[in-house]
């Protein structure tokens, strides 16, 4: 088996694992931004409690989450592992250099768009993901957790909007990249295929940050 | 100089020159002035003016590569103010002209720098990194005896200027030295999908891309993030395409090569 190992220790094998990875987090935003499209909802948080009480209870989502996971364990891991190898093989820097003249910003920033959305996310985690399932949550009156009125109440700390608001940004800055460079880590370009893929990408990115971005927002100034 | 614009008015120029005495002392930039430069001139002509002058003052002179400058040899390997083979696109630095910059202008100028290409002296660097990667596969075995006929091996007309386009890489490493992690992908993918592409290249040609990434692995080059700089800095376009057929040969050869190991 060990041409399997030296296939993903490799470096195109560590970017294949990336990408897949990359892509599978793309389709969890995709659910996870529907889902919390109920927040919207003007019925006092009833349809978002049920919402989050089932994504906290059904079977096939529970062992779906680890899925989930394990994909962000191994996006992040690989993005230590080639950040650091990548900085080794720079070695000495250029007294003098003018990337920004051949390249995006975001593509030579990953690893600080990717920190960013890191520290965001253990946050997040700890506010939401962690108090909804381990901690004791009011009933609403269907009497399930009233993890609405927890979002409701941080969403009215200032600091908390512009935390959430600048990792939409990084998250956007992150995916404008990631996609397109997803589909050309898996040998995926094509003339014909490869503008679409860039435009799909591009929408998909100011969409989701956008659509993220704009929870913290609603709450802070029209509730 | 025969031909030359009687109109053009020399430069007095600023150059901050990377010096370094061997691969093991630490360099530093220094400043030297250059005067009475011809706008007509290519940048290593403009070198030659500094060293004579070192050489008449009896300073070091600075060592830098070239050696066709007629931009096929991919020697030059020179980082102007920031960019690979200065700030023209798909142009080697012998093959830039002293018009491109004006006269006063400061101009930086440093050797590639990645942990597989180590510096030799001043702005020499010591490229077989490159010999190494293309002898652990970037070939293709012939037997010897009578000679084939010509054209006998038919290749379609698209399929041998794709393959064309690809073995137009000159092996300068302008792609190393603009990206941010010193990835030597571009020219990797370049040969890779150049002899993927032909029929004599079919034979070797899952052991070739196996070997040929490895051997990119173990000389330290870095991974591809995608970035692009590689491309838009290549002297002469070699596009992104080669990398995802790189990655493409890459897979199909380790999920069905007879490699073990
Ligand atoms: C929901 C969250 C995330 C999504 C959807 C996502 C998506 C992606 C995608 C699609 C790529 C492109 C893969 C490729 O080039 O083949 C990528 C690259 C990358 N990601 Fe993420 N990512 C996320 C979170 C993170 C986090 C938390 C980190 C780091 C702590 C991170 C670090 C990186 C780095 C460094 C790269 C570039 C790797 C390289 O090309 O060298 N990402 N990401
Ligand atoms: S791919 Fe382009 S930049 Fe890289 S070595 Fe070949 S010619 Fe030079
Ligand atoms: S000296 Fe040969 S390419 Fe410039």
């Amino acid at each position: 088996m060990s041409w399997i190992s030296k296939t993903f220790s490799s470096s195109i094998g560590r970017k294949i694992i990336m990408s897949i990875t990359g892509l599978f987090l793309c389709s969890f935003l995709v659910v996870h931004l529907i889902g919390n499209l109920q927040l919207f909802k003007d019925d006092g948080g009833q349809a978002f409690n049920v919402y989050s009480h089932f994504m906290g209870t059904n079977p096939i989502i529970r062992t779906v989450e680890w899925v989930l996971v394990l994909g962000f364990g191994f996006h992040i891991y690989e993005s230590f592992v080639l950040t650091r190898r990548n900085k080794t093989a720079r070695g000495n820097g250029y007294v003098t250099d003018h990337a920004e003249q051949n390249s995006p910003w975001q593509s030579r920033n990953m690893g600080l768009l990717g920190t960013i959305i890191l520290i965001f996310l253990l946050v997040h985690l700890y506010n939401f993901f962690y108090r909804a399932r381990f901690g004791e949550l009011d009933p609403d009156i269907n009497n399930n957790d009233d993890l609405y009125t927890l979002v409701a109440t941080s969403f009215k700390q200032l600091w908390y909007v512009i935390l959430y608001v600048a990792a939409q940004v990084a998250l956007g800055y992150h995916l404008v990249h990631g996609f397109r460079s997803a589909f050309q880590t898996l040998g995926l370009n094509h003339r014909k295929y490869t503008p679409a893929i860039k435009f799909v990408g591009y929408a998909f990115s100011v969409l989701v940050a956008a659509g993220f971005a704009s929870m913290p927002l609603y709450f802070y100034f029209f509730k | 100089m025969a031909g030359s614009n009687p109109n053009a008015k020399p430069m007095n120029l600023t150059l901050k020159v990377w010096r370094q005495k061997n691969r093991t002392t630490q360099g530093q930039i220094v400043d030297y002035q250059v005067k009475d430069i011809s706008p007509e001139m290519s940048f290593l002509e403009m070198l030659d003016v500094l060293n004579e002058d070192l050489l008449r003052r009896g300073d070091e002179p600075v060592a830098f590569d070239h050696d066709c400058r007629e931009g096929i040899c991919g020697s030059c390997n020179l980082f102007i103010n920031g960019r690979a083979h200065g700030p023209e696109a798909g142009t080697t630095t012998c093959q830039l002209h002293m018009r491109k910059f004006s006269d006063g202008d400061t101009i930086t100028i440093e050797p590639w720098r990645a942990s597989a290409f180590p510096v030799n002296k001043d702005l020499s660097v010591d490229r077989s990194a490159f010999d190494r990667i293309i002898q652990a596969g970037g070939y293709v075995s012939v037997n010897t005896g009578g000679v084939p006929d010509g054209n006998e091996i038919p290749v379609p007309k698209d399929i041998a200027d794709r393959a064309f386009e690809a073995a137009t890489c000159i092996g300068c490493g302008a792609c190393v030295a603009a990206c941010k992690n010193a990835s030597a992908m571009l020219f990797v993918s370049a040969k890779v999908s150049q002899l993927a592409l032909l029929p004599q290249g079919k034979v070797e040609r899952k052991t070739r891309v196996e070997n040929m990434v490895a051997q990119m692995d173990k000389e330290g080059f870095g991974a591809c993030s995608n970035i692009g700089s590689c491309a838009a800095e290549c002297p002469v376009g070699i596009s992104l395409e080669n990398i995802a057929i790189l990655n493409r040969e890459f897979l199909s050869a380790k999920a069905t090569s007879n490699n073990l190991a």
